[in-house]
């Protein structure tokens, strides 16, 4: 196990190098000088001068990433051009939102697809299993940000249960923040649903196929006291690893759903430091989401392998 | 052999909606730039089939040359996949186990742990919003994509004994690998190839809603979707037009390619 720990963590760590890397470039050949942006067209050379040293733009590539990745290490993600306040304190504060809201989500998203997933391979064939197959197909080709207008028009201006967008901060109460959050999250949660209700139910088809399952019938278990007791928990090792991959997909959806309800979490942060050109952020944040998306997907790997002796030896 | 259900209806909106994009380059019932402040906001008649948006225009004639950028944007994005992709899965699976294949598998895993969107934001935030943009952000992850599923295909076929025959025959592995592999891979290729056109769709969408994909006056469904926002409590059907057109090319992809992987993969045939 600690061969095959170290093994993945070695591949975490090449892929945080390459993700750095690749966003440190990506952003640096970016168009534009931000001391010229925050200063206007018609500033003087010397001024503007002045001011990439003061942000430390004046260094060379290799050592501005360096302090960049040096920085990120211990937490310290810069200063912000535009608003000269720590960026890591700017994302903490964003990351109010968007954190929540992503875990909200995921928590919808497995409470509506393990009952459908689970509902639909117990019935698998009949009616009810179709009818649920034939939503999920549905709940993968809606946009989520559609979705997510749709649900404003219904629940927010039509029925006047939520509110159309906004934020009202968690100071306001917890009941508050969550029921702002409601609508985005259930918006975001949909095409997860339906992806994850898919692979339970065709988890626990492959499961109740095997000679375990039909060990246990011949034991003298009903279908049903063989799937809750047998199946299910042996369908739940693939599940769970899409569960993980899906954070990512959470997190990077929350950035356009947080447009649809002017929510200002990482997302908006994001779109608001591209149109400064306030780069520092940019980068930062990405990193931020790439990081936490390659830690899960290291985390899920870990736990897999610890449930799976399989994958150890194949390591 | 049998059509499925889902592959005939997946077939009929795909086509329905190719024919839509085709037919706009001919007709459209209106200009799609054409503005007529006076009958702004118009709900369907029989003048204005789906409406009007608050410029005025016509949503059919907008969705008609919409689904031209959605379709043009995800077809590149998959042209890209496969061209450099196939390759690469191709080179992968020849030289399994050598360094070769290590790279490009560990560089493929590389791309798929990134968040694609968050990436694809980023590329076109920085090099600015555009079709074009839009287009590389998106294929860019599909490479990975196609390469994968081109090595498995290949990898088994590599030990069949008409390779073999080949190779006795004295054709170099490229060879083989264009020759006998590449045929042998396409089913899974033209099925994985409608899943990443639906993913493409709906990428381009969610790029032009947050204003980085076509830019105006190039009509795209995601930035009709950005436009109707504001208006949503005024007029629903400019916010509901554009959304259920995603929808229904999706769906109708979506259940094209599972039709197909039913018709195409013999291994789901048999366990039917």
């Amino acid at each position: 196990m600690l061969r095959y720990a170290l093994k993945r963590l070695t591949s975490l760590v090449i892929s945080l190098a390459f993700a750095s890397l690749v966003i440190f470039f990506v952003t640096e050949v970016a168009p534009g000088d931000p001391a010229r942006f925050m200063l206007g067209m018609n500033a003087q050379e010397d001024t503007v001068a002045a001011l990439r040293s003061e942000l430390g733009l004046d260094g060379s590539k290799a050592e501005r990433y360096l302090d960049w990745v040096s920085g990120m290490a211990v937490g310290d993600f810069g200063t912000s051009y535009t608003y000269r306040t720590s960026v890591g304190g700017m994302i903490a504060d964003r990351l109010w939102i968007s954190l929540p809201l992503a875990l909200y989500a995921l928590a919808l998203s497995t409470a509506i697809a393990f009952p459908a997933g689970i509902y639909a391979a117990a019935r698998r064939g009949r009616p009810g299993d179709m009818g649920v197959m034939g939503a999920t197909q549905l709940g993968i080709a809606v946009p989520n940000f559609w979705f997510a207008m749709m649900l404003v028009l219904i629940f927010a201006i039509n029925l006047r249960w939520f509110s159309a967008g906004g934020f009202p901060g968690w100071d306001k109460g917890l009941w508050t923040g969550i029921k702002a959050l409601t609508l985005p999250a259930i918006a975001l949660a949909l095409p997860q649903a339906a992806i994850l209700a898919r692979v339970m139910r065709s988890s626990l088809l492959d499961t109740l196929g095997e000679d375990f399952m039909r060990t246990a019938r011949a034991k003298g278990l009903t279908r049903r006291q063989a799937l809750w007791r047998h199946g299910l928990r042996n369908a739940l090792i693939p599940v769970l690893t899409i569960i993980g991959l899906q954070f990512s997909f959470l997190l990077a959806g929350a950035i356009i759903i947080e447009q649809v309800f002017y929510l200002p979490g990482l997302g908006r942060l994001v779109f608001q430091s591209i149109t400064q050109r306030d780069l520092i952020v940019v980068e930062s944040v990405v990193m931020l989401l790439v990081f936490s998306v390659i830690l899960v997907n290291f985390l899920v790997d870990l736990a897999y392998a610890a449930v799976d002796p399989r994958l150890r030896q194949r390591a | 052999m049998r059509l499925s259900r889902s592959l005939i209806i997946g077939a009929v909106l795909s086509a329905a909606v190719l024919a839509m994009a085709l037919l706009s380059f001919a007709w459209t019932p209106y200009s799609h730039t054409a503005m007529n402040i006076p009958d702004k906001l118009q709900t369907p008649s029989a003048a204005h089939w789906l409406g009007t948006d608050h410029f005025g225009r016509d949503i059919l004639s907008m969705v008609m040359v919409g689904a031209r950028t959605s379709i043009a944007v995800a077809l590149v994005a998959v042209g890209i996949g496969i061209a450099l992709g196939v390759p690469l899965g191709l080179a992968a699976a020849a030289r399994r186990g050598t360094w070769l294949d290590e790279v490009i598998m560990r560089g493929n895993d590389l791309i798929f742990a990134f968040p694609s969107l968050v990436i694809a934001i980023l590329i076109t935030a920085i090099f600015g919003p555009g079709a074009v943009n839009a287009i590389i952000a998106i294929g860019i992850f599909n490479i990975p994509v196609f390469a994968r599923v081109t090595r498995g295909g290949a990898l088994s076929l590599w030990e069949r004994e008409f390779v073999m025959a080949a190779r006795v025959a004295g054709k170099s592995t490229p060879r083989i690998s264009f020759e006998h592999i590449l045929p042998n891979v396409t089913n899974l290729l033209i099925v994985q190839g409608t899943i990443q056109f639906s993913l493409g769709i709906l990428a381009e969408a969610a790029l032009s809603y947050v204003g980085l994909g076509a830019q105006p006056p190039t009509p795209s469904w995601g930035r009709m979707l950005a436009d109707a926002q504001t208006m949503v409590a005024l007029a629903p059907h400019i916010a509901l037009v554009p959304g259920l057109a995603i929808v229904l090319t999706v769906l109708g992809l979506n259940l094209m390619g599972d039709g197909l992987r039913d018709l195409l993969d013999p291994r789901i045939r048999v366990q039917r």
